[in-house]
């Protein structure tokens, strides 16, 4: 599939001709020992994937939680994302694309704790134009906002978040994206944006992170993911309908 | 306690574009130059996974990390200023190369206009177009004078284009010849032409052929991959200082590059500067490196930083109006409009950092602006620069941010959609200044600098003009839904706009109102050397670096006279 097609396929001459390799001007790139080699000595084909990231033979060992504790916080997260990003006659929505398995890996890695962000105090609420002011660290974020989803479901409808119908859920989403639910330490606002920020990153991100399965967000996007170069199609009239290719591609030897 | 190194002709601070043309300007002639850069070594060798929009584009990958330093901000004086958390209105660059790895390379020279900005516009429109707190001079050096470090500039670069029909005039055409010709490019030549318009493909650092610059360094042809801005060029076909003025330098013999080497004072005593202190910022040791010529090429922000916490030349006092570090904080504004396309899909995601058509016709003092309650104006661009999934949801107005409507628009339009941006120019205020935050610190127990900034009306008149333009252009390229670019509020932090921050350390005739002189010589210590565009006067309605290359030139001429003769240069 995909990343052989012949139409996408530059010969390794062309390519260097293209880049100005041919006369020299080697850099040290991840270039000439890799992606040249990779991409255009072999047409560049990947080991098949499996639709939907699943295979029969091998469980998906990487989808386990990191980050939360209890299975129904991550039930709840998973819905909430799929109310976000639903499945819908384009293609699969943000569940079938590992966005819940996503979000969980990046709460437990450096964004989730705002690793490379100023985060001594003194802390103070501050005007909307001086951004992000929390004391709370994302996942701190993710996880009240997620009980409070619980409680609220509990308090408004008298039932769990998983048992409700789904413009309930919506009503439910909808309230904390107004910010019309109380959250600590953060405007209330806040966790839904950073729900809806990272649904689409989980959707869209290389297959690398855990969501994007098997590229369906790209292909339903039309976007072809990481192709080396459009120096010879993109002057061309013709939409580029190549079947998309990722980061794997590079590794791939 | 501070180990004391031996002394060295020229140290920088920082090793980025201005760091890297001194070093290898300097280096040339036989100085001894040493580079201090607080982040780490990189090159083309470390793109190798470089097309992954959420590590570089989202996470920031290749940018400053401010858990360790960064700013604090308010709109106005009067409130407390709050650390700058998170990266966001702009993006601040950090390890070799600095913010010169990761720009688009849109390579554009200032007009005649902006270096002569307060005398050309008392001239045409009288004293009274200039509002009484706005702190417009001139630059203290013409276009004329800066033409010869234009072009030495872009033949460092190699810089694919073609002649700006409202430019200055040029004593070369451009190295390499303009980039591609693609539909959504020849869409948007042909609208300006029918419109009137004089368009012009975007100067750029991603260059059309391979190149071979004057000092011996390839730069190789750009493939058109569409991971630019951002990013780093795992081809080698993004002119940056790794690739061109660093090896350079290197190959004399006579440089020596220290990274993970922060600086975090100017040393100086009876108005000279002895050399600077900094930090291995691995091992947390502390040295002092004496040298001649204090080189300060950090970037905007920390120029002034700097200066501010090594007490060396004079704050500028916002309330009376007197000093000058500080002085003169500008930003630009985003003017522009968005079109959806119903019928026509366009490879939107191909692309190339300075890939587009530009329109002059509403910059500088190309439009008369007798009727006008704004002066300057923006440079028009329709780009190609590849758009990306995560950050590209266009949905027409009205459309719900999220669900199964979003979803199905924001797929559809993803590649129906184009816009126009126009780059508007940002005057100095009084009221718009950096100084020192008195409650927050940096890593290194060092204060933060405090930014002081708003939008004014004149930005607000400005941005409206300017997105009415951009309003029509995009009709006229076909656009079935325009969305012209929201009204002008208070500044905000939070969403990307643009690194084009300038000013902090005015260029100027006057002493007493600016910070250096015209070879960026600062007049109250005469081996202290300010580059970058926290010299800018104002800011002109292009981006910066064409014009920040040409001053580092000129300061590098300036450096090497220095050293022989000593002195004020001016």
């Amino acid at each position: 599939m995909a990343e052989n097609s012949s139409d996408n396929k530059m010969t390794r001459r062309q390519f260097l001709r293209n880049s100005g390799y041919v006369a020299g001007g080697v850099v040290g790139g991840g270039l000439v020992g890799g992606i040249v080699g990779n991409q255009m000595q072999s047409g560049g084909a990947p080991t098949q994937e499996k639709p939907g990231g699943k295979s029969e033979k091998t469980p998906q060992f990487d989808h386990a939680l990191m980050y939360f504790s209890q299975k129904e916080d991550f039930d709840v997260l998973s819905q909430a994302t799929e109310l976000i990003f639903p499945a819908d006659e384009l293609g699969p929505g943000a569940i079938e694309l590992g966005v819940p398995y996503y979000i969980d890996k990046q709460l437990a890695g450096a964004w989730g704790h705002n690793a490379k962000e100023y985060m001594q105090g003194p802390f103070f609420e501050g005007e909307p134009t001086q951004g992000y002011q929390s004391r709370l660290q994302r996942h701190e974020i993710f996880s009240q906002g997620i009980r409070k989803m619980k409680e609220y479901s509990q308090k408004k409808f008298n039932a769990p978040f998983l048992d409700l119908e789904e413009d309930q859920q919506i009503d439910i989403l909808t309230a904390f994206e107004k910010g019309d639910i109380e959250l600590a330490g953060v405007p209330n606002e806040q966790f839904f944006a950073l729900l809806r920020a990272a649904t689409l990153e989980g959707a869209y991100a290389d297959p690398l992170y855990g969501g994007n399965q098997n590229m369906e967000g790209w292909k339903m996007k039309e976007y072809p993911g990481n192709k080396m170069a459009y120096h010879d199609v993109i002057d061309s009239d013709k939409f580029y309908d190549e079947p998309p290719s990722s980061l794997h591609s590079h590794m791939d030897k | 306690m501070a180990e004391k190194l031996d002394k060295v002709d020229v140290v920088t601070v920082g090793a980025g574009w201005t760091g890297g043309i001194i070093a290898a300007e300097c280096a040339k002639e036989g100085l001894k130059v040493v580079g201090l850069e607080r982040g780490k070594a990189r090159g083309t060798e470390d793109y190798y996974m470089i097309h992954d929009e959420l590590r570089y584009a989202i996470r920031y990958d290749l940018m400053q990390d401010v858990s360790k330093e960064t700013i604090t901000f308010r709109n106005e004086s009067k409130q407390r200023a709050l650390p700058m958390r998170q990266l966001g209105s702009f993006l601040l660059g950090e390890g070799l190369g600095g913010a010169g790895v990761h720009w688009n390379g849109m390579t554009h020279r200032f007009l005649p206009y902006d270096f002569e900005i307060r005398t050309k516009t008392i001239d045409k429109y009288g004293k009274n177009k200039i509002k009484k707190d706005m702190l417009i001079e001139d630059w203290g050096v013409t276009y004329d004078e800066l033409e010869p470090y234009y072009d030495q500039f872009e033949k460092t670069c190699g810089i694919s284009g073609e002649e700006n029909p409202h430019g200055g005039p040029r004593s070369n055409p451009y190295p390499t010849p303009p980039m591609k010709s693609t539909p959504i490019t020849e869409r948007a030549r042909k609208t300006a032409e029918n419109m009137g318009l004089k368009p012009f493909a975007i100067p750029s650092a991603n260059l059309s052929e391979k190149y071979e610059n004057p000092d011996g360094k390839t730069i190789n042809a750009c493939q058109y991959c569409a991971f630019c801005e951002r990013f780093g060029c795992e081809y080698g076909a993004k002119s940056d200082p790794t690739i061109t003025v660093i090896p350079t330098a290197k190959e004399t013999g006579n440089y020596e590059l220290r990274t993970h080497s922060n600086v975090v004072e100017i040393l100086h005593e009876g108005g000279k500067a002895t050399g600077v202190r900094y930090v291995d910022v691995l091992s947390g040791k502390e040295y002092i490196q004496p040298a001649e010529v204090v080189v300060l090429s950090s970037y905007v922000m920390n120029n002034s930083k700097l200066l501010l916490v090594s007490n060396l030349g004079t704050p500028y006092n916002p309330e009376k109006g007197t000093g000058h570090v500080g002085r003169g904080y500008c930003y630009q504004i985003n003017a522009g409009s968005t079109g959806f396309f119903e019928d026509e899909q366009f490879n939107t995601f191909m692309g190339a950092g300075s890939l587009g058509i530009a329109v002059d016709d509403f910059n500088g003092d190309n439009f008369d602006h007798a009727g006008l309650d704004f002066i300057h104006g923006g440079v028009g661009s329709v780009t190609q620069t590849g758009k990306r999934p995560i950050a590209t949801n266009p949905v027409p107005p009205g459309t719900p941010a999220w669900g199964k409507e979003f979803k199905q628009k924001s797929i559809h339009y993803f590649t129906r959609n184009l816009g126009i941006g126009f780059q508007g120019a940002s005057m100095p205020y009084q009221y718009n200044y950096l100084d020192l935050d008195p409650t927050y610190k940096d890593a290194y127990g060092v204060p933060l600098l405090r930014m002081t900034y708003n939008f004014t009306d004149q930005d607000r008149q400005l941005h409206s003009y300017l997105s009415k333009q951009a309003t029509k252009f995009i009709k006229e390229m076909g656009a079935d839904i325009a969305t012209e670019a929201e009204e002008l509020g208070d500044y905000n932090i939070v969403p990307y706009q643009t690194t084009h921050n300038v000013g902090g350390t005015p260029m100027g005739a006057d002493p007493e109102n600016s910070t250096v002189n015209n070879y960026s010589q600062m007049w109250e210590a005469d081996n202290v050397f300010v580059l970058g565009a926290s010299t800018f006067r104002h800011n002109s309605g292009y981006n910066p670096t064409g014009t920040v290359g040409a001053l580092a030139y000129r300061a590098s001429e300036g450096i090497i006279r220095y050293s022989k003769e000593g002195g004020l240069l001016v």
